[in-house]
């Protein structure tokens, strides 16, 4: 069955919060554990722990080396897991999903491997205003070894991106467009396939930062040459990520890491490439993790990302009611039918990192600062702000325990 | 509660062992963060900023002369317990002479009171970092 088809499950919070061990136990205060830092990493269900310790308790070894019975297990599950993701994003084959150590090191594997060979001096990198700071700077630094140019596209007052002046934006010197499909700070869904019409109209290519997007929704990467997304937010584990790359390309491009299993062969003055996705896999992959991202996108697709979906959307709808009561509370970023489960906000009088403190108090776990997106921070004009992110396992209680310790914290704070 | 302008090191840290546990602390922290001096507007300026927070804080010095001058120090930020935090460092250095200031043994204070082990790493580089622009001005005194 295709994961992704649309039905009639919903999802119960309090269910699927039975599937993540680390929810069922008390603080040490006694209160209950509120996780809304979904954004800066999920939970992992049981399905994703168990798989771990199954591979490193029964069948562990380094992968694509050793002839022998583990050896040989590893490599297959590896590509099952690679056939997953290729199932998950829509991509054609399997050799066009590399694994790596995250959505940073995707980014960077592109940056390099694909700027430092096509980018040339008055070429122009198309960046928003939106983006994370792994989607900002390998592309500053890049764009100044190639003396490339990077260029903004600006955010509107509200959080999403304006593109109403598109030729200002796109010409014949734009060589890709390196975008978030959700920012990690607004929520804001872009208009990816909007972006990917004016980019390739204009010849450039297209890499969608995906880490936000893909525990929430379907992604398809029929219309992008580059997509990188992490596991350790699609409730798998951390250090595996994954870069999909449209064949033709990563064909074309060096390698990023050079070292074992990356090389076809290795003479004494040169070496050649080894098979897509050999090479850019580099060393020793992350074995357990990469084998139990699997579990993760099993988990997800079980509960169905319609679902999941809605159960999100109802959550921030749900936030967007309570938040705004709060006095001083200003939120940041478009209405909730056009962004992910993301609310960042501040409340005046209120330091971020004060009320951060505040809330842990009460067991509710947010985040605070500039969410590694300062462009993003100094083009709302302001500083910091406080941010919650809902999942599959949050409820609306979640939301209700959020609005109650942010009002003891304002009382704590004395003010008014 | 002993209010701020007259604490001694010595008091900060008995009202710190007689609170239960680093909540209690904590919050004592916050109230000490009301009893802070105001600081002048117009001082609040870049050149005043210390680096390493994650905060705004703002420090200057003001120099009493006379046989052995001391220091006074004016902190401000805008996070409250930020401005507790600027209240130990007051009572630590201020009006404290240069040889004072060197001399002192800060680490040893903040060890006791348990901030070392309680703030984020991001707080503790903060305040070191108003540690340090102390000292610097100390120092500066001293040459």
């Amino acid at each position: 069955m295709d994961p992704i088809t649309a039905d009639n499950r919903r999802i119960d919070g309090r269910a699927v919060q039975r599937d993540f061990p680390i929810l069922q136990r008390p603080l040490a205060n006694g209160r209950r554990v509120v996780y809304l830092d979904s954004a800066a990493s999920a939970q992992k269900p049981q399905t994703v722990i168990d798989r771990q310790r199954e591979v490193a308790e029964t069948f562990f070894a380094n992968a694509y080396r050793g002839r022998y019975d583990f050896g040989d297990r590893v490599g297959e599950e590896l590509e099952n897991t690679r056939e997953a993701v290729r199932l998950l994003i829509g991509a054609e084959a399997p050799e066009e999903i590399i694994f790596t150590s995250g959505t940073t090191m995707a980014i960077n594997l592109v940056a390099n491997a694909w700027g430092r060979k096509f980018l040339g001096a008055g070429d122009e990198v198309l960046v928003t205003e939106l983006e994370h700071h792994a989607n900002i700077v390998p592309w500053q630094q890049i764009a100044k070894e190639r003396h490339a140019v990077v260029r903004w596209i600006p955010v509107t007052d509200d959080g999403q991106l304006d593109l109403s002046e598109p030729d200002r934006l796109f010409n014949d010197r734009t060589r890709i467009v390196a975008v978030t499909a959700m920012s990690n700070v607004t929520g804001t869904i872009t208009p990816l396939d909007e972006i990917a019409r004016l980019a390739h109209d204009a010849g450039a290519l297209v890499l969608v930062d995906a880490a936000q997007i893909v525990p929430h929704g379907p992604v398809n990467v029929r219309d992008f040459d580059f997509l990188a997304f992490s596991g350790h937010k699609l409730y798998g584990p951390t250090g595996v990520g994954v870069l999909y790359g449209r064949r033709s390309l990563l064909e074309v491009m060096d390698p990023f890491l050079c070292g074992g299993h990356m090389i076809e062969q290795v003479f004494r003055d040169h070496s050649t490439w080894a098979q897509l996705p050999a090479k850019f896999e580099a060393g020793t992959l992350p074995i357990i993790e990469a084998i139990a991202l699997r579990s993760a996108i099993d988990y997800v697709t079980s509960l169905g990302f319609d679902a999941i979906a809605q159960h999100e959307h109802e959550l921030t709808e749900y936030a967007h009611t309570q938040l705004p009561e709060i006095p001083g509370l200003t939120l940041y970023g478009p209405g909730p039918d056009r962004k992910g489960s993301i609310v960042s906000f501040t409340i005046d009088g209120l330091h971020p990192e004060d009320l951060a403190t505040q809330l842990d108090r009460h067991g509710v776990f947010t985040r605070h600062g500039h969410h590694c997106a300062m462009p993003l921070h100094e083009r709302l004009g302001v500083a910091a702000t406080t941010r919650a992110s809902f999942a599959v396992y949050n409820i609306r209680e979640d939301v209700d325990a959020l609005v109650e310790a942010i009002g003891a914290a304002r009382k704590r704070f004395r003010i008014a | 509660m002993t209010t701020l302008q007259f604490m001694t090191v010595d008091e900060l840290l008995d009202e710190f062992d007689a609170l239960a546990d680093w909540e209690e602390r904590c919050d004592y922290l916050i109230d000490l963060g009301f009893e802070l001096p105001e600081m002048p507007e117009a001082a609040k300026i870049e050149a005043n900023r210390v680096r390493g927070c994650q905060s705004n804080v703002w420090l200057i010095t003001r120099v009493h002369p006379g046989d052995a001058p001391t220091i006074e120090i004016v902190a401000d930020s805008d996070a409250m317990i930020v401005r507790g935090l600027i209240a130990v460092l007051l009572t630590v250095f201020s009006g404290r002479t240069p040889q004072e200031i060197l001399e002192t043994d800060v680490e040893a204070i903040f060890s006791r009171l348990g901030l070392t082990k309680h703030l984020s790493t991001t707080r503790r580089n903060g305040l070191f970092g108003m540690v340090g622009r102390v000292r610097a001005i100390a120092a500066g005194e001293m040459s």
